[in-house]
């Protein structure tokens, strides 16, 4: 064994690496955010009373959860310029984790919305809360509390997937680290550093969560 | 889209399927012993082992692929890309089924070690005969979701420039210029391979839910 690690590429390109994170953060963060809206939406429509609406709805989840995320943004990828949609990588990136996410947050949703029983919004009426009240306080916050950890480490998992974005070039860690590494060579030394920014990117996402958690659910259940 | 083509998805394929079986099955003899250091109640080995675990669930597969494929070389171990793939799949796999076993095994209620302690059994026949097969059970459920995960996993592959499926779809794509019909093609393969695991799951859970109740 005569090889010896050399992380000058790495230091060289830690300016261009940071950035990038900044990239996979924006590209994991209106991920998330596209995933929440198609998420409640999906939810609404596979409550709804029409059968062929919900047949699409649980049609699209398990199209999505049955097929790997870099298949499905080729496909995305291919697919919008022929509907006449132009889009860079980057937003089109966006649409497809959104789009994944979205097919995982509405099985998620749903079982929160099931968890609220009938009996309790019944209660606060009874307790003279208004409408908007029993809403707000009594539907949406346990809903709310009951997916969170679900929903939250589906966008721990929804962040990590942002490197498979790489694929069709859009702009975040991955592809970033794998220009210089093409420039480079030092293929150990950048993928291990890149690796460990991963590390910390999941890590901070996941104390984020944490201390919303602790922020705007921390009450005793019962 | 001809015959030809068809044919090269499918020998894609089979090596989907194989890259799926060689990470599980590996992945599952690596994750039993993950799960077993993990509720060992030594601290040092439970640490380590959470460490482990948390490293990989906290990275991209991706990356877990290129660090060992070029981990791999760099040691002095010159190997082809199927079996660099296999090694990465084994340790993604062994520390997320190590993490869905290591919750099965706690779920398994304490009486259960207690009685097994009262009767004098040994550590072995404990895990062997009594916790393990209620905790398989249990765990049935989640652990078929990620065999579902591992499938879809594997098209990662195809970056590190391994032929399996979505590799072979990429190059007749740029033979033929009809991307939406070959990624269709291999997204519908893929959906029949992982499908019938996703409802066989659900409904283990539901039979399981059943039981409980």
């Amino acid at each position: 064994m005569n090889y010896t690690l050399d992380f000058t590429p790495v230091i060289e390109g830690m300016p261009n690496l940071l950035t990038a994170c900044l990239g996979t953060f924006m590209l994991a963060i209106s991920g998330m955010l596209l995933a929440t809206v198609i998420g409640i939406g999906g939810v609404v429509l596979r409550t709804s009373k029409i059968k062929l609406l919900r047949w699409l709805v649980i049609g699209f989840v398990e199209l999505i959860r049955n097929t790997p995320f870099l298949v499905q943004i080729f496909f995305i990828y291919f697919a919008l310029p022929l509907a006449g949609i132009r889009l860079d990588p980057t937003p089109t990136a966006i649409i497809a984790l959104g789009i994944n996410g979205g097919a995982y947050a509405i099985e998620i949703i749903r079982g929160g919305v099931q968890s609220i029983s009938k009996g309790q919004m019944e209660a606060g009426l009874a307790l003279g809360l208004h409408k908007a009240q029993v809403f707000r306080l009594i539907i949406l916050k346990p809903a709310l509390r009951a997916i969170f950890p679900s929903l939250t480490s589906q966008f721990v998992l929804l962040t990590l997937t942002t490197s498979i974005a790489s694929a069709i070039s859009a702009y975040e860690l991955t592809s970033v680290s794998q220009r210089i590494e093409s420039d480079s060579f030092r293929s150990f030394e950048v993928y291990f550093t890149v690796t460990a920014f991963y590390l910390v990117i999941s890590w901070l996402m996941m104390r984020l969560f944490a201390f919303f958690s602790a922020r705007y659910f921390a009450y005793p259940v019962k | 889209m001809g015959q030809d083509e068809f044919f090269f998805l499918l020998m894609g394929l089979k090596w989907t399927v194989a890259l799926s079986a060689i990470g599980f099955v590996c992945g599952c003899v690596a994750g039993l012993g993950i799960a077993l250091a993990r509720t060992s109640g030594v601290p040092l080995v439970e640490r380590i082992t959470a460490g482990y675990i948390a490293l990989f669930q906290g990275t991209p597969l991706l990356m877990q692929l290129f660090v060992v494929y070029y981990g791999l070389a760099l040691v002095g171990i010159k190997v082809d890309a199927w079996a660099a793939v296999s090694v990465g799949l084994t340790l993604h796999a062994s520390a997320y089924l190590g993490e869905i076993w290591r919750g099965a095994i706690e779920a398994v209620p304490r009486g259960q070690t207690e009685a097994s302690k009262a009767l004098a059994l040994g550590y072995v026949s404990r895990m062997k005969d009594v916790v393990l097969p209620q905790a398989l059970r249990i765990s049935l459920p989640a652990t078929i979701g990620f065999l579902v995960q591992l499938i879809k996993g594997t098209s990662l592959a195809s970056i590190v420039g391994f032929t399996e499926l979505t590799r072979a779809g990429n190059i007749i794509s740029n033979q033929i210029f009809q991307p939406l019909t070959v990624f269709g093609i291999v997204g519908i393969l893929y959906f029949v391979m992982c499908c019938p695991l996703t409802i066989y799951g659900a409904h283990l859970e539901r039979k399981f839910a059943a039981s409980v109740r």
